[in-house]
């Protein structure tokens, strides 16, 4: 589903990403870690289509798509999401219009049409079990003055809305106390289906043991210098990353 | 500044006015130039009482010895006022009693607008009063009206049919004396719309008027004047769009009202007049004069305006808080956009004691545009337990615009309790980006976060023109859809 090769890519003449290769397959789970300014959320922009990144080399293919030629908007669109490891406040614009707004594009890029206000209304009700979220934040403005981990719940109930077939959740953990993070966890693992895919950005196991990964990778200076199965992860933890660094 | 967002920037500045088509539909003009002759004529032609030609020729006596006023934050070019025609009919003027009659050029103007007179007839419950150029061309609901004794009806018509309304009211809100633009519009104004709701009334349905320019080099000096009665209310639309075209255009209007006691008037705004390409070339130069008195006690005056249009913007809808216990309310949000400039606000002048303003004004700018608010609150001596409350935001968009703001205070009663607050703020890459990656395009993302800055302006229009509104807002900042 996604096939990340050789990809390059920097700002301002420095390059961050150097030479990624990575293939996710529908159903699977990928978890990447990585110390501090490795790289992780750069991939996660770059494979967004944040163009403040200059992709010098290498192709990613998404849904037998090349990823890197659509803008934004349509990777989102065709299924990719990405739940921001700072997501940002929008004031003046509700949750509820930028939802609608949001779903909508999405239905119009699958030929559907518009969801009725109540059908969007029941919709929100519905997802926003999946996550726990009050009605109180989805009556708000997009994250205004929502606490950190509101922030991220606020993520995972949009990726419930948007329903997409694969989700790059950047650090969706931090910032959690350990209630909330088994609520996101519990919500993540209740989207997941053989169909979908899933990266998870994080640095602590923890939330590995609620969302086992198929793969863990460790991101480093710009490239995945080891790729095993969840034990990594385990391993890390009691290690750190100096075990990488000799390697 | 970022490729991207130097990106966004470059498509939601280089949008072309998108309703710039001309209707070709015969003139009658005067020649071009102002002198006595000129006025004696155009008073002549609309058949006026000889106290209204006295009174053009008095105030334009009076505009001879004016200069153009000079303070606002604008870049005036020079205007030959003797380069101007200031006289433009269509040719054939029958009153028409069906749609059916009216020249289907007209109405397919109209429908290119979004406007279909037929549909709002049935519709929304708007009487509209067309104007094209500078007579009236077609009424409706004026049945309706008339029976609850509402006059709703061209200028020009109550000059003839209610001239003592229009002789007891006109002038007595704006004087010709007032400033520059008023004393010409005084001289020449060519048509408008008159307004009167009886005691005790309440108007069923929201008054609209639509106004546009469409003859080449014709100043447009429009006069509307609206009385409402003791315990009346009336809901009052005025929204204009106006075809492109090269040579810059003078419009001068003036708005009066005036508020007998527990009356109240709202009166909306949405000015889209052409504001010139891109360059900078073109486009209306818009000088209003519109001032409110709240005359009788527990009066309100409500203005709202959405203002994106025109080359040059001068205009500061006021109230004259003269009773006791009066409301006035200014509510504005101005777009300007790549060579436009606009210098708006109000004046809250409260003289009755317990007299209430509250002002929130939005300013928006790209592009080269400047943008600025100006407010005058004036609490006079006698007047006790006055509260202002002023909330004056600004959102830029790219770093070559600029916004100002020129808050007035001059209080004489030391009871007055006023407030004021100011933001500015930016839309970043980071919030467009946020809605790119929710599916949104940019122009929409544009369109989703300065509808949510203006909500709280465009929450005071009435529900049909919100959402137009809302559609002009994001047409004016937004590169051409699709
Ligand atoms: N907008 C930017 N301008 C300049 N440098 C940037 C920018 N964004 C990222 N970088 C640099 O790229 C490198 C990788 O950053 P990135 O955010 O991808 O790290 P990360 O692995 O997500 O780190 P963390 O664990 O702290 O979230 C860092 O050195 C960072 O300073
Ligand atoms: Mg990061």
């Amino acid at each position: 589903m996604l096939k990340i090769n050789n990809l390059h890519a920097s700002i301002e003449g420095k390059e961050i990403l150097k030479g990624i290769s990575l293939e996710v397959k529908p159903g699977e789970v990928h978890a990447i870690m990585g110390p501090n300014g490795s790289g992780k959320s750069t991939l996660a922009s770059v494979l967004a289509g944040r163009d403040l990144f200059d992709v010098t080399e290498g192709t990613v293919e998404f849904l037998d798509q090349d990823l890197l030629d659509m803008a934004p908007e349509d990777r989102a669109r065709s299924g990719l999401f990405l739940g921001f490891q700072y997501p940002v406040e929008i004031p003046g614009v509700s949750m509820v219009n930028f939802m609608k707004t949001a779903v909508n594009e999405h239905r119009k890029h699958n030929n559907l049409d518009p969801l009725s206000a109540s059908d969007f209304l029941k919709l929100m009700r519905e997802k926003k079990e999946v996550v726990d979220i009050t009605s109180n934040l989805t009556n708000r403005s997009v994250n205004e003055g929502f606490s950190g981990g509101e922030k991220k719940r606020n993520e995972i109930f949009q990726m419930a809305m948007l329903d997409p077939k694969m989700a790059i959740l950047d650090e969706t953990d931090s910032g959690l106390d350990i209630d909330a993070l088994k609520i996101v966890a519990h919500g993540v693992n209740k989207l997941r289906t053989k169909e979908n895919a899933t990266i998870i950005i994080t640095h602590y196991q923890r939330l590995l043991e609620y969302i086992v990964p198929d793969f863990v990778h460790i991101l480093y200076k710009g490239k995945i210098v080891k790729s095993s199965g969840k034990e990594l992860a385990l391993e890390l933890e009691e290690k750190g990353y100096d075990w990488i660094k000799e390697q | 500044m970022s490729a991207e967002e130097d990106k966004i920037l470059t498509e939601v500045t280089e949008n072309e006015y998108k309703y710039g088509f001309v209707t070709d539909i015969e003139t009658e003009t005067i020649p071009k130039g102002l002198n006595e002759d000129v006025i004696r004529l155009i008073s002549k032609k609309k058949n006026e009482p000889d106290w209204l030609l006295e009174n053009r020729l008095k105030a334009y006596r009076h505009w001879q010895t004016m200069k153009m006023p000079e303070w606002a934050y604008l870049d005036l070019p020079e205007i030959d006022f003797q380069d101007i025609i200031y006289y433009a009919a269509p040719r054939k003027q029958p009153k028409y009693q069906s749609l059916d009659e009216v020249d289907p050029e007209l109405l397919d103007t109209f429908n290119k607008l979004g406007i279909p007179l037929e549909e709002q007839k049935h519709l929304a419950g708007v009487a509209v009063d067309a104007v094209m150029d500078s007579v009236s061309v077609k009424t409706t609901f004026r049945e309706t009206l008339a029976e609850m004794g509402i006059i709703f009806c061209s200028f020009s018509e109550a000059v003839q049919e209610h001239p003592d309304l229009v002789k007891k009211y006109m002038g007595s809100v704006v004087p010709y004396t007032d400033n520059f633009y008023a004393a010409l519009n005084s001289a020449v104004f060519s048509d408008g719309s008159f307004c009167y709701i009886p005691k005790g009334v309440r108007c069923p349905m929201e008054l609209s008027t639509y106004f546009r320019i469409n003859a080449a080099n014709t100043g447009q000096f429009e006069r509307t004047l609206i009385v409402a009665d003791d315990d009346s209310y009336v809901s009052y639309l005025e929204g204009c769009t106006a075809p492109q075209r090269d040579e810059n255009q003078l419009h001068a209007a003036i708005v009066e009202i005036v508020a007998h006691e527990n009356a109240e008037v709202k009166y909306s705004t949405v000015q889209n007049w052409y504001p010139g390409d891109k360059n900078g070339k073109g486009g209306i130069y818009n000088f209003v004069t519109k001032r409110g008195i709240c005359k009788g006690d527990n009066s309100k005056i409500s203005w709202t305006q959405v203002e994106t249009g025109s080359a040059i913007t001068w205009k500061y809808p006021s109230c004259i808080l003269k009773g006791d216990n009066t409301t006035g309310e200014f509510y504005s949000v101005a777009v300007t956009n790549n060579h436009q400039q606009a210098d708006t606000g109000t004046k809250m002048i409260h003289i009755g004691k317990n007299s209430k303003s509250t002002i929130i004004s939005k300013g928006i700018s790209a592009g080269l545009s400047q943008n600025s608010y100006r407010g005058l609150v004036k609490v006079l001596k006698n007047a006790s337990g006055v509260r202002n409350f002023t909330q004056c935001d600004s959102l830029l968009l790219g770093d070559t615009c600029g916004a100002h703001t020129f808050p007035y205070l001059e209080i004489d009663n030391e009871t007055a309790i006023i407030e004021h607050e100011a933001t500015t703020s930016k839309i970043g890459e980071d919030q467009i980006f946020y809605c790119n990656q929710r599916g949104i395009d940019t122009e929409n993302a544009i369109g989703l976060i300065i509808n949510g800055y203006a909500k709280e302006v465009l929450n005071k229009l009435p529900m049909e023109f919100a959402v137009e509104a809302q559609k002009l807002l994001q047409i004016s900042l937004e590169g051409s859809v699709g």
